[in-house]
């Protein structure tokens, strides 16, 4: 039956249904009556907030190698999200530590620039939250707040050179066309590293998987910064600015932070305290698509494990499965890699000539050796959730 | 016949006030715990974001953590909530989704 909401989401034009299926891992912890809604030109994605809108994509649609642009999931911090105009949107680059300032229209971006592509996966920071133990504020998410694109546009290096970058230059500062409802409420504004904006795989996308960007994934540009979280990759971008100070909005210094120390990713040491330092990189991580979770494999079928793979761009060396507790493990076959910073397929075929209960775990590998831990490392805003999953399936 | 027309009046009246919202609109429809304080509750935070995060968050609270949640809304995020009014937004919000164990 559908609950009142329902009906009114589906008469503004909306399809919504219950999701029936438990991410891996969740155990329930995110709450069984999940919610499918689909945004103006999204396919139906599970909703974990409606304003701002905040939808993962369901497990299933995450097994493509790319993740169809209508599937793709959405997250957003403040409430007020224009339409931008493509043909009148402007990009302004400048401040005090660049020597010019541009107005760049989206034909001079796609004209002036060299153009390039590349593939990685976007996760949001907070994704898995939902399944931290002990149980974190925050936005829910089951691990559906990622998916991989081929992104397409300029690099940021060689619109920040044009400014003119000056030898004092600390931070990138970048704001978007999103916007607070109260005067109160900080601009969702981020930083990064002067380091990290000058990477040649730092982009200012305006394509992503071939298409113009989805509205809801940032038109008509946005920032791509492979192997780094998502919360940097900020969407409707229109203010670039060069800084010789740490930028000291709320969303650098107050949101997005991890302890110090507690990971090993990249530093960002122009926004470090003693006490905690910004998320940056992503950790390795991996994700099983397939089986689903409970599902009833059966027996003498064929059958096989199949998943994700991903770290913050060393590459994945393997991914290691154990079907005996964790007590030996082998290794999956990898599908080809289409890029460093993107997640790599792997798949095991599952043997189902005995009946009874599966339980699958899975690991990750880094090139640069870091593995799947067994533990959570604890943190307030429940980032960095890259523990060993498992699923458990029954044969019959 | 007549309670199927009237049902079915019933229907148009919440398309057509569907439709004449923005979509974005639709879903703070979402149905909190009645209660006192309720309202006061929907009121101050419907302004900036729809309530799911408070049934969604339930399991990850209890009273010091919705203090703390009702503080960061007041000093970082600027909402146009009295000490008063926070103190009953804090009673229903524990009374109601404070789910943590422990």
């Amino acid at each position: 039956m559908l609950t009142r909401r329902e009906a009114l989401l589906g008469a503004a034009g909306f399809f919504a249904a219950r999701a029936g299926a438990q991410p891996p891992g969740s155990a329930g912890a995110s709450g069984g009556n999940e919610v499918l809604a689909a945004l103006p030109g999204k396919k139906p994605l599970i909703q974990r907030a409606f304003r701002p809108p905040n939808f993962e994509t369901p497990l299933a649609d995450l097994a493509p190698l790319y993740t169809d642009n209508s599937l793709f999931f959405v997250r957003y911090h403040l409430p007020n999200i224009p339409r931008v105009d493509a043909a009148s949107w402007r990009l302004e680059v400048g401040g005090p530590s660049a020597q010019r300032t541009l107005a760049l229209s989206l034909r001079e971006l796609k004209s002036n620039f060299e153009r390039v592509s590349l593939v990685a996966v976007q996760q949001c920071s907070g994704n898995r939250r939902g399944l931290f133990s002990p149980r974190v504020p925050g936005v829910q998410w089951a691990n559906g707040a990622m998916g991989n694109a081929r992104w397409t546009g300029v690099r940021l290096r060689d619109v920040l050179r044009k400014a003119g970058v000056a030898a004092d230059a600390l931070e990138v500062v970048f704001n978007g066309a999103d916007t607070p409802l109260l005067p109160g409420t900080p601009d969702f504004v981020k930083s990064l590293p002067i380091e990290r904006a000058l990477d040649e795989n730092t982009l200012i996308a305006f394509e992503m998987n071939g298409q113009p960007l989805p509205h809801w994934n940032g038109a008509p540009a946005r920032l791509v910064v492979p192997g780094w979280t998502g919360t940097y990759w900020v969407k409707h971008l229109t203010e670039i600015r060069v800084q010789p100070a740490a930028f000291d909005g709320f969303w650098m210094k107050s949101a997005y932070r991890i302890p110090t120390g507690a990971f090993a990713t990249a530093r960002f040491v122009s926004q470090e305290t003693p006490e905690t330092t910004p998320i940056t990189e992503m950790v390795v991580n991996s994700l099983i698509t397939s089986p689903a979770p409970a599902k009833r494999l059966p027996r003498g079928a064929p059958a096989h494990l199949a998943g994700k793979a991903w770290d913050a761009g060393a590459g994945i060396a393997a991914v290691e499965v154990s079907l005996d507790g964790r007590q030996s493990w082998r290794e999956a076959k990898l599908g080809r890699e289409v890029g460093r910073f993107a997640w790599r397929e792997f798949e095991l075929p599952l043997d189902t000539s005995g009946s009874g209960r599966l339980e699958i775990a899975v690991r990750a590998r880094s090139r640069n050796g870091a593995i799947q831990p067994d533990k959570l490392t604890p943190n307030p805003s429940g980032y960095h959730d890259n523990i060993v999953q498992t699923v458990s399936v029954e044969v019959a | 016949m007549r309670r199927a027309a009237l049902a079915l009046a019933g229907v148009g009246l919440v398309l057509a006030l569907a439709l004449c919202t923005a979509p974005l609109n639709a879903a703070e429809i979402t149905e909190l715990k009645d209660a006192p304080g309720r309202d006061l509750t929907v009121g101050r935070c419907i302004i900036c974001h729809s309530v799911e995060y408070i049934p969604s968050n339930a399991p990850a609270m209890n009273r010091g953590a919705w203090q703390k949640s009702i503080q960061k809304m007041k000093d970082k995020f600027g909402a146009p909530i009295t000490d008063e009014e926070a103190r009953k937004i804090l009673d229903y919000l524990d009374a109601n989704y404070s789910g943590k164990s422990g």
